[in-house]
């Protein structure tokens, strides 16, 4: 038991004292999952809009592939990012690799379909006719896309919830495209995967409790949102 | 007399579904500040004429032209679409304030705000609903929700009005309420509408002609008292129902009674109405009894008259008898009365019926 209330005590001292090395951890975490999540956000939106209003041959077996998407296994997308990233590979050129561009890469790719597969349901879920009740208002096709994924906008959030506690948890990908580089790459659980097997229960500690507080109050403020504009 | 200037006109008219033809309008005019409307069972086409009309679905065939000027699919269906409204069943309020509702479409229009206020205030005074303003529409009634979305479709001044079954879903009184703003919006501003129904007295009350659809077609469109009265075929005739609907203007109000003059013969109603306003007198069959000749006192029927008989129409368990009084009658009998009285077509006969009997249908004023 001393083991676990002494890292605790650690930890908090860590947290308390502004450790600098905890800290730098902790935003480029946020930086590269939140810079992911809004290019998810952007494609996954558009995207899954675009697909909801749309009907073709073959529609079903996307929405599918899509459904299938939303629970990628970060460590695939890691090998195919990788693999596309290596100096041979067709995006070799850019030279990205082992960089916080290519874990934002990773983690965009993990997030879109999770954005994607929400944004589809949330605008199928709206009323058959609220689309045409839209350009009977007047609406040219963009306005009456961006109207109803404004309607849409409270299960829209749960996508943007979702997409973010993804890709902020996922451990796979950003070791695998980051290469968990000191100062340069290292985010709060590439850190926590390395302090605990090095035996440094402290520091992991540490991570792991600024990592749930993180995903509390960043799903606080979304929760909030919601709640203030629900329905009835 | 020359016809009213069209502001719709439709030409081969062709939508299809999946390979099905779901919607076939040849020819059909409307005229400037006309109002239609369009009755007939569910799946009859209705919706999907008035979404075709919207251009809100792909026309397998057929031109419309507005004003003269033909549609087509690209800039200028928009400039179109601008200039009408519609009003579904549902209300399909969008999830923000009454006001952020009645504003939408001139905002999606480009309209200042400055501009809107003024307007929104104006249509939700329209339809009694000025005390939302601020309110959500998610916590509003449904007939409320209603109201507002007509303030929504009249806050964009459209030429056209299409009205696709805006009650149904109303309880009756909320529903009277509504159709009572309805008129009283449609005819000041002249506004042109088609409204799609399934209740004849909606469409009596309302229309200048009516439409009546089965299938994707027309069957018959012309003034209620012609479509009522003189149904075309079977279809429309049991669609419309087989009453005598008959027009004309109230007089001589007495004890809750008045006179109705309908082709030189004067009718006895009852209810509350004006001198001089135009009602619609609905006689039902079954209401009208046939006798061989003037009884003294024996009936307490008002309105008795004498008919010779036009046509006998066996109908199952009783007979259907058209009567040409002066005006037109339809009386139900049955067979075993029709064998007592020996009922023979172009035979003389007396037909009465209460004044309580007859349903009156109110038109608007005649002057305003």
């Amino acid at each position: 038991m001393d083991l676990i209330f002494d890292g605790i005590k650690k930890a908090f001292w860590l947290l308390l004292t502004f450790d600098p090395e905890v800290l730098s951890i902790t935003l480029l975490s946020l930086r590269v999952s939140g810079t992911a999540t809004l290019i998810s956000l952007i494609i996954g939106i558009s995207a899954g809009a675009a697909l909801a209003l749309s009907e073709f041959p073959g529609k079903k077996f996307l929405v599918s592939l899509i459904n299938t998407g939303m629970g990628l296994p970060p460590v695939v997308v890691g090998l195919f990012v990788t693999i596309f990233l290596w100096r041979s590979g067709p995006l070799g050129f850019l030279g990205i690799l082992y960089t916080p561009a290519a874990m934002i890469l990773a983690q965009a790719v993990i997030a879109t379909p999770i954005v994607m597969g929400i944004t589809l349901a949330a605008i199928q879920a709206l009323p058959k006719n609220l689309r045409l009740q839209i350009l009977a208002l007047g609406a040219t096709r963009f306005q009456m896309v961006w109207i109803l994924v404004k309607e849409a906008k409270l299960p829209l959030l749960a996508g943007v919830m979702a997409g973010f506690g993804g890709v902020i948890s996922e451990v796979g990908a950003s070791i695998m495209v980051g290469g968990n580089i000191k100062g340069y790459s290292r985010v709060l659980t590439t850190a926590t995967v390395m302090e605990t097997s090095r035996g440094n229960f402290d520091v992991a500690i540490a991570l792991g409790i600024i990592l749930l507080l993180m995903a509390y109050f960043i799903n606080l403020i979304l929760t909030q949102i919601q709640q203030r504009e629900r329905p009835r | 007399m020359s016809a009213p200037p069209s502001i719709l006109e439709i030409k081969d008219l062709k939508v299809q579904k999946g390979g099905i033809l779901v919607l076939e309008i040849p020819d059909l005019a409307i005229a400037q500040g006309e109002i239609i409307s369009l009755i007939g069972p569910n799946g009859a086409g209705k919706t999907t004429f008035l979404q075709a009309l919207a251009c809100l679905i792909k026309l397998s065939k057929g031109e419309i032209y507005f004003k003269g000027g033909k549609i087509s699919a690209n800039h200028s269906a928009l400039e179109y679409r601008r200039r009408l409204a519609m009003v579904f069943q549902d209300p399909l309020l969008f999830d923000t304030t009454v006001f952020e509702n009645v504003a939408s479409g001139l905002k999606i229009r480009g309209i200042p705000k400055k501009e809107t206020k003024g307007i929104v205030r104006e249509n939700l005074d329209r339809f009694g609903i000025a005390h939302l303003l601020h309110r959500s529409a998610r916590k509003i009634s449904g007939g409320e929700a209603q109201r507002v979305a007509l303030a929504r479709a009249f806050a964009t001044q459209p030429e056209i009005l299409l009205l696709d079954e805006p009650f149904a879903s109303l309880d009756p009184p909320t529903r009277e309420a509504l159709l009572e703003d309805l008129e009283s919006v449609l005819r000041p501003t002249k506004t042109t509408a088609l409204l799609a129904t399934h209740d004849r007295m909606e469409a009596l009350r309302l229309s200048d002609r009516i439409g009546v659809m089965n299938k994707g077609r027309i069957l018959q469109v012309g003034p209620p008292g012609e479509v009522m009265n003189q149904p075309l075929n079977e279809f429309v005739a049991s669609f419309v129902g087989i009453e005598t609907i008959l027009t004309g203007q109230a007089s001589k109000k007495e004890r809750g009674s008045f006179l109705v003059s309908i082709m030189g013969r004067e009718i006895e109603a009852v209810g509350e109405v004006e001198p001089g306003e135009t009602v619609v007198l609905c006689i039902r069959p079954e209401n009208v009894t046939l006798s061989p000749f003037f009884s003294q006192g024996a009936t307490s029927a008002r309105n008795v008259f004498a008919g010779r008989i036009t046509k006998i129409i066996p109908m199952g368990l009783f007979y259907k008898v058209q009567l040409n009084c002066g005006f037109p009658l339809v009386a139900f009998v049955t067979g075993h009365s029709l064998e007592n009285l020996a009922l023979q077509e172009g035979q003389e006969v007396v037909a009465s019926f209460k004044a309580t009997s007859i349903h009156v249908v109110r038109k608007r004023q005649v002057s305003s």
